[in-house]
């Protein structure tokens, strides 16, 4: 087997326990894992933050300014250097089968969350077919679950950049086609300030959505 | 060398059109491009492949052993993937070893541009003024003859400061003259970059281009190109010469799919020529047997010998290193040669390295920056150097060649580190004594115990010397 991630050859190890059943096959070798950097105790319990002690300030702000929209958000890795270059090869050169790399930690992370429905993010039609998937999709895939489609995006994404910066602030890129009455898991890629998935929760919960969290790999 | 890459990538280029109907499309001459690189409407496409100025080709071979990419050549089967393809609703396999340069999926062919443009062919298009040298011009000569009959190739074989950029010009002028197309090729980014500005006061008139990974100027429609290897990814029978510098550099010389992609580039019937300072064994052993014809300088343009390498044992270095420190006896060379008018390079086994030792020499108060691969502002720095604006560089083998500085002294730190192979050992001591106002300079390698590359840099130097003085 190669490291998806840097082609290396990956060496079984061979153990007391490895010699009586067969070797689980890895994905990422040893060099690329140590890298990546998993979140075992988040620093924010509402968005998984890690240098953070308790609500973090932009949980802090959103309770403010958008209470009860989002119950919270889970990430499985910190999105640092190696995390950066990940999502370039990944998702902007359109490296899809990388993702191979995180599949056992997407999934264990979902353990609790199966019974949601797992809602993935839109892409305009124009950016889903220079990248050629979903990002968001393909995640949920990866996690053996069956992406539900319950959005729209209004504009194209490089429309909305154009706009001015407030106003893109503003408006909310989605609209809803059908409501959940389950409760509802948004998967995304990264969580940064945590604008698109709460853009999304606001139209569940308004819909009348029963709970609305966020899954995202990178954090 | 070619010949000696057919055998891994045996010669299957019978996919690129042979008819080469005439056109006035520069930007498409002699190039291979996925559909969303060319620079057209739809309908343009389309009506160019009607006329066949543009051909599709599909992007892979299939083969017993499975698919092989007819961009990048590889047909390695952990390098190609399938991924659910949302355009064409299929599992679609893709090209992983030349995915940086934009995916290749199955699905999706690859457009080849018929490289039959009127390029102009002006009476003197050089303005360069110097003279060559006797060793220079005899090089010239050959090269030129080479360019006339095309066809064939030649490895030209100079020491580091042998001049070797001018001694192209003749080459060059001559290609230009009979409206022939130029591509000169590097590894080396830096390499590219150092070149351009040389060769646009050289042939003013001919519109020089640079490409690279984040060049400004991506269109590729000159009549010479200056590129990295890489850039031939784009490129299919495009060039009526192909000169591809430093043949022995990291990443040309480990990766077939370089030489794949700059054979392609060249037409079949092109003048190709290979330029090195520190030829590899494979390289030198066909210049033995007589496979490659040679043309050897083994003498600086200024007629004086190569810096010789100190070998200088440093007991405690790794134990200073490990601090991000430098022991006192380099230090103390530090301090003195920084008495001296020249400017001094320090070479680093690593990035990490560079960086900690440039942090301690700042706070030993030294006048120091470094640069190394990973570095943004890596062109600004270098410049920067070069117009004395600051001491010392600490640098990493991103630097070992290609780059040239008027005085220096270089200090090579840990040169036992596997990174220090012969090669860059040869080039980084070729970094000193490059003008003719300071022929010489001091080339200091520390170490904690002689390896043999280092003894095998001194003696190829050694030999160089004694080759030249005959000369
Ligand atoms: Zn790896
Ligand atoms: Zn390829
Ligand atoms: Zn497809």
């Amino acid at each position: 087997m190669r490291c998806v991630i840097c082609f290396e050859e990956i060496l079984p190890e061979v153990t007391w326990s490895t010699f009586y059943k067969p070797v689980e096959e890895k994905k990422m070798c040893s060099t690329c894992a140590s890298k990546n950097e998993k979140i075992t105790v988040p620093g924010c319990t509402a968005c998984f933050r890690m240098d953070s002690k308790g609500l973090c300030r932009d949980c802090l702000q959103w309770q403010k300014t958008s209470p009860g929209v989002l119950d919270g958000n889970k990430s499985v890795y910190a999105y640092n250097a190696f995390a950066k270059d990940f999502v370039a090869r990944w998702k902007y050169r359109g490296d899809y089968v990388l993702l191979e790399a995180l599949q056992e930690e997407i999934q264990k992370g979902l353990t609790g969350d199966r019974e949601k429905q797992a809602v993935y993010v839109p892409l305009s039609e124009e950016r889903e077919k220079e990248r050629g998937f979903n990002q968001s999709k393909a995640i949920i895939q990866a996690a053996g679950l069956q992406p539900v489609s319950l959005f729209q995006r209004k504009h194209s994404e490089k429309q909305s950049k154009r706009k001015k910066r407030d106003r893109m602030e503003a408006e909310n890129p989605f609209t809803l086609i059908e409501t959940s009455p389950d409760p509802v898991l948004i998967v995304d890629d990264i969580y940064t300030t945590g604008r698109t998935v709460r853009h999304m929760a606001s139209l569940l919960k308004a819909g009348g959505c029963p709970s609305v969290s966020s899954f995202t790999i990178f954090r | 060398m070619i010949s000696s890459i057919r055998s891994y990538f045996p010669q299957r280029l019978s996919w690129i059109p042979t008819s080469r109907p005439p056109h006035e499309y520069f930007e498409l001459a002699g190039k291979l491009l996925l559909k969303h690189e060319i620079p057209l409407s739809e309908e343009q496409i389309s009506h160019l492949v009607s006329t066949s100025v543009l051909t599709k080709v599909d992007s892979f071979e299939r083969h017993y052993f499975g698919p092989r990419c007819r961009r990048c050549g590889n047909q390695q089967a952990h390098f190609f993937a399938t991924m659910p393809h949302a355009s064409c609703g299929r599992d679609c396999t893709y090209c992983r070893y030349c995915i940086q340069m934009g995916r290749v999926l199955a699905c999706e062919p690859i457009y080849i541009g018929s490289s039959n443009v009127k390029w102009p062919a002006p009476a003197h298009p050089c303005a360069w003024e110097g003279t060559l040298t006797p060793a220079q011009e005899m090089a010239a000569d050959e090269l030129v003859t080479l360019v006339q009959s095309g066809g064939g190739e030649r490895l030209v074989w100079a020491v580091c400061g042998a001049g070797k950029t001018e001694m192209l010009f003749p080459a060059i002028t001559k290609a230009l003259q009979q409206g022939k197309r130029i591509c000169l090729a590097t590894p080396r980014t830096d390499v590219v970059r150092e070149l351009l500005p040389r060769m646009k006061t050289a042939f003013p008139q001919v519109g020089v281009q640079a490409l690279y990974g984040d060049s400004p100027d991506k269109r590729g429609n000159a009549p010479f190109l200056l590129a990295t290897t890489h850039q031939l990814y784009r490129f299919a029978h495009a060039f009526d010469v192909m000169i591809i510098d430093e043949v022995d550099a990291f990443p040309f010389h480990n990766d077939p799919s370089l030489h794949f992609v700059s054979q392609r580039a060249a037409k079949p019937e092109a003048a190709v020529i290979y330029l090195t300072a520190t030829p590899r064994k494979k390289q030198k052993r066909k210049i033995r047997y007589k496979k490659l014809p040679v043309t050897f300088i083994p003498r600086r343009f200024h007629g004086h010998p190569l810096p010789v390498p100190q070998l200088k044992l440093t007991p405690t270095l790794h134990r200073s290193l490990k601090k991000g420190e430098l022991p006192t006896r380099i230090l103390k060379s530090i301090a003195e040669q920084n008495l001296t008018h020249r400017q001094l390079l320090l070479f680093l086994p690593s990035i990490k390295k560079a960086e900690e030792i440039a942090r301690f020499l700042l706070e030993e108060g030294y006048d120091v920056k470094a640069v190394h691969a990973e570095d943004t502002d890596r062109a600004e720095k270098i410049a920067a150097f070069r117009k004395k604006e600051y001491r010392m560089l600490v640098t990493t083998t991103i630097l070992e060649r290609g780059v040239t500085f008027p005085s220096v002294d270089v200090f090579v730190i840990d040169a036992g580190h596997a990174v220090f192979d012969e090669a860059a050992l040869v080039q980084i001591a070729g970094r000193a004594g490059r003008s003719h106002e300071d022929p010489s300079g001091n080339v200091i390698f520390y170490h904690i115990g002689k390896t043999d590359e280092m003894l095998d840099a001194v003696d190829a130097i050694l030999y160089m010397n004694r080759l030249g003085e005959k000369g």
